[in-house]
């Protein structure tokens, strides 16, 4: 099983970002693993058809698969799509790199850590849900306000992050460097940013989620251009075997962005001992 | 500056800074979307206590939250035992588990309303199988984890079946769980609110939104800080139950960094 | 008390196998206590494991008081090398030491009472609401040890407990075992990698060789049945057995010097 995301606390390290399979198993565990999803969707084809439940709720999975396909040819979905991910991948940057800055400056500098320890502590559980309408005053069902909750989610879960990796750096280390007569930014090149690359990691595979969770949200609330509003109108129009597709949609979106977070991950740490499989006491 | 008064300050010392800045900044405001804060907080009483929206959307929501936090808890620590217990079980499931974790929990909102209607249930079905991952994923590490030596005391006492399962495997998977119930519980409140802003007529978020839309924003903002405020709450609530729950792991954690 | 005829452990795995033991036949009776020893590697805990049950042998029987042993058998108590690991973090360490007595319901006030007779017999009655890690780790090895006694067990196995531990409490220790032994009549097998401490402690050592396992000698050790750690460690019979033992020991890695009586695995006891 991969492993799960669990935001460090500050002080914690994070959890190593992958598990490997051992060896002569990967075959057999593939196999049980498709079998599961075959008996699933055997299940799921079996259910509606008996009539346990209603088939207007719960469409057979070959009606879903059916309106999946259809869909896929169709221009609006991936224009949709367009839209989910251009937020995502604004948003994103956009926090990420805020975070990153700012979490770099106040974890460095111990007075600025101190002081908005307790601000971000009480801004930080805030849900950002809750600047919904907010953003709708704004910004209407523009793309902006997806932006808005993208960005202000994203920054949070990346900026705890960074503060910790800051946090984690070996003090003898970064006497080393100090006593070698490096400057602030090269300080940080050489020593904090490595230190705190694997929180950054951490927090981005976070973030990535959230972003598409609240993308995707804002799009269904306030029918802002994306899959929210595309599965939203689909149910409220009838279409149920095509709402199960959409979701299938999303799924998959979801799977895609982790596939690629993990792979990310992987090139960025390459060199780091729990990627390696090394034993980190 | 004595250490104590130097604490209190830096832990109030920014936030009382911001709250008097906004006060001061938005006191002479006109711009409609960024009232006073005075005029907040005075709707805020207003509202929800005099108004007793406290009682007609607070309660509901607090409800629908516990039931569906609940839920999901009972169901991801039961699931997750089973799932971590057998290898063979997390193998069949594993690729169906990545997927349903990896679909935005939103998008189970129509879906859900096609299966459970627009009601309670609804709601708490949507709380649940949005927050019910990250305590089943943390339970399933937690048990897999089992330490071998632990185990193999209790086979060599004879304590098996649910004797293990009560002394051993829940036990030494507290801590994991525990993290797992912890982002649960921020994902629960995020839901909880979302739910309400779509196709709802009674809770929190409908409320806010309902304020939007009637564009009395003053009341509005009570709503969103009264959301903040709910967060900080529960945030505090837990850390008191973790510590708790957890002091003998806290206690075993310092014994081991101290050497 | 304890048969063992034959015993043979291989392991099968990824296109290898390994013979970690290949033919161990001896008696243990009732009351004694011997002290197994063995170059590293030479499978003394996969010995352990299969006479504790918790692992099944290729081929041969354990029998314990006559009953084949065919996973952890009632009347067995194991301590473990890792303390640390063996005693639960999140229970006391009366609720530690009660744990196995649960299992066989005894009324409360008898289970209390066997906890607090087993934590007095290893010098603990101080403790009964410490956690284990707020103990010391020679401390926390007599928890495991009373926790072992408290069910009066029949046999008692020992898998390298005090190897962890520093020297003086090392000495301490010992003495705790032939004392419990003294005082309880209970059957010990003791496997250890320390050559003195198994002199010291035994009244026979078994002797393994090196991988694939057999036993290559038991002696006898006639020393006085009181044993202190100042004079027995100095007398000249103490360091006579443990020259011997020592030599074996050395042999069985590196099969060059001393010759056997025979050339075939020995069936001791």
């Amino acid at each position: 099983m991969t492993v799960v995301d669990a935001p460090a606390e500050s002080g914690q390290a994070p959890a190593p970002p992958l598990r490997r399979r051992r060896g002569g198993d990967g075959a057999r565990s593939t196999a049980l693993g498709v079998a599961g999803l075959v008996a699933f969707a055997a299940v799921l084809e079996a259910v509606p058809r008996t009539g346990l439940v209603d088939r207007d709720a719960l469409p057979p999975t070959s009606e879903i698969v059916s309106a999946l396909v259809t869909e896929l040819g169709e221009p609006g979905l991936w224009r949709a799509l367009g839209s989910t991910m251009t937020a995502w991948a604004i948003g994103l940057t956009i926090a990420s790199i805020a975070a990153v800055l700012i979490g770099l400056a106040l974890g460095s500098i111990p007075f600025l850590r101190a002081s908005t320890a307790s601000t971000i502590e009480f801004l930080r559980p805030i849900p950002s849900v809750a600047l919904i309408p907010l953003a709708v005053l704004l910004y209407g069902n523009a793309i902006e306000s997806t932006l808005l909750l993208v960005v202000y989610a994203c920054f949070w879960q990346v900026l705890v992050q960074v503060i910790a990796g800051v946090a984690d750096v070996d003090p003898v280390a970064a006497d080393t460097a100090r006593s070698y007569g490096l400057g602030p930014f090269a300080r940080t090149r050489y020593v904090t940013w490595p230190t705190a690359l694997p929180y950054v990691m951490t927090g981005l595979r976070l973030a990535a989620s959230v972003a598409l969770v609240l993308a995707i949200t804002v799009e269904l609330i306030t029918g802002a251009p994306g899959l929210g509003s595309e599965i939203s109108a689909a149910r409220s129009g009838g279409a149920v075997p095509l709402t199960y597709a959409l979701v299938v949609v999303s799924g998959l979106v979801g799977v895609t962005i982790n596939l690629v977070v993990r792979a990310v991950e992987r090139r960025a740490l390459s060199w780091h001992p729990s990627v390696r499989g090394e034993a980190v006491s | 500056m004595s250490s104590a008064l130097r604490r209190t300050a830096l832990v109030v010392g920014l936030p009382a800074l911001l709250l008097t800045a906004w006060w001061f900044l938005s006191a002479a405001s006109t711009n409609l979307y960024a009232p006073p804060l005075s005029e907040i907080l005075s709707e805020f009483g207003e509202v929800w206590i005099v108004n007793d929206r406290f009682s007609s959307d607070v309660v509901p929501s607090l409800v629908r939250l516990a039931l569906g936090y609940g839920l999901a808890v009972l169901l991801g620590i039961s699931i997750g035992v089973a799932l971590g217990s057998s290898r063979v079980a997390r193998q069949v499931f594993e690729p169906l588990l990545e997927f349903f974790r990896a679909v935005p929990a939103p998008v189970f909102i129509p879906v859900l309303i096609l299966l459970a209607g627009v009601g309670t249930t609804q709601k708490v079905l949507v709380i649940a199988s949005g927050c019910i991952w990250p305590v089943l994923l943390n339970a399933v590490e937690g048990v897999r984890a089992t330490d071998e030596t632990l185990s193999d005391t209790c086979r060599s006492y004879g304590i098996s079946g649910v004797a293990r399962l009560r002394h051993l495997v829940l036990p030494a998977a507290s801590p994991q769980i525990v993290t797992g119930m912890r982002q649960s519980l921020s994902i629960a409140v995020i839901l909880m609110v979302i739910s309400e802003m779509f196709a709802s007529d009674n809770g929190i978020g409908y409320a806010v939104l309902d304020f939007q839309r009637s564009f009395a924003i003053p009341e509005m903002w009570s709503g969103i800080l009264l959301l903040g405020l709910l967060g900080v709450a529960l945030s505090l609530l837990f850390r008191v139950f973790e510590n708790r729950t957890l002091a003998w792991y806290h206690g075993l954690r310092r014994a081991q960094r101290d050497g | 008390m304890l048969d063992v005829t034959a015993l043979n452990k291989t392991y099968e795995g990824s296109g290898r196998t390994v013979e970690a033991l290949r033919d161990l036949t001896f008696t243990i009776g009732d009351g004694e206590l011997v002290c197994v020893v063995g170059p590293s590697g030479c499978g003394k805990t996969t010995l352990l494991k299969c006479i504790a049950g918790l692992m099944s042998p290729t081929r041969g029987t354990v029998q314990l008081a006559g009953e084949a042993v065919d996973g952890p058998p009632d009347g067995m108590a194991v301590v473990f090398q890792e303390y640390g690991r063996s005693l639960f973090p999140w229970m006391r360490v009366r609720d530690n030491v009660d744990l196995p007595l649960r299992h066989r319901k005894l009324a409360k006030a008898e289970r209390s009472r066997l906890v607090d007779e087993a934590l007095d017999a290893v010098g603990l009655s101080d403790s009964h609401d410490a956690y284990p890690w707020q103990l010391s780790g020679g401390m926390q090895q007599r928890v495991a040890i009373a926790r072992a006694i408290a069910s009066k067990p029949q046999i008692l196995l020992m898998d390298e407990p005090f190897a962890a531990v520093d020297a003086q409490t090392r000495a301490e220790l010992e003495d705790l075992i032939r004392d419990l032994w003294h005082r309880f009549g209970v059957t010990i097998l003791f496997v250890t990698h320390d050559i003195d401490e198994a002199v010291y402690l035994g009244q026979r050592v078994l002797m393994l060789s090196a991988s694939p396992t057999v036993v290559r000698e038991d002696l006898a050790v006639d020393l006085p049945d009181e044993r202190d750690q100042l004079t027995t460690r100095s007398s000249p019979r103490f360091a006579e057995l443990r020259a011997r033992v020592y030599a074996q020991i050395q042999h069985a890695k590196n099969p060059t010097g001393i010759p056997r009586e025979t050339d075939e695995p020995v069936r001791a006891g």
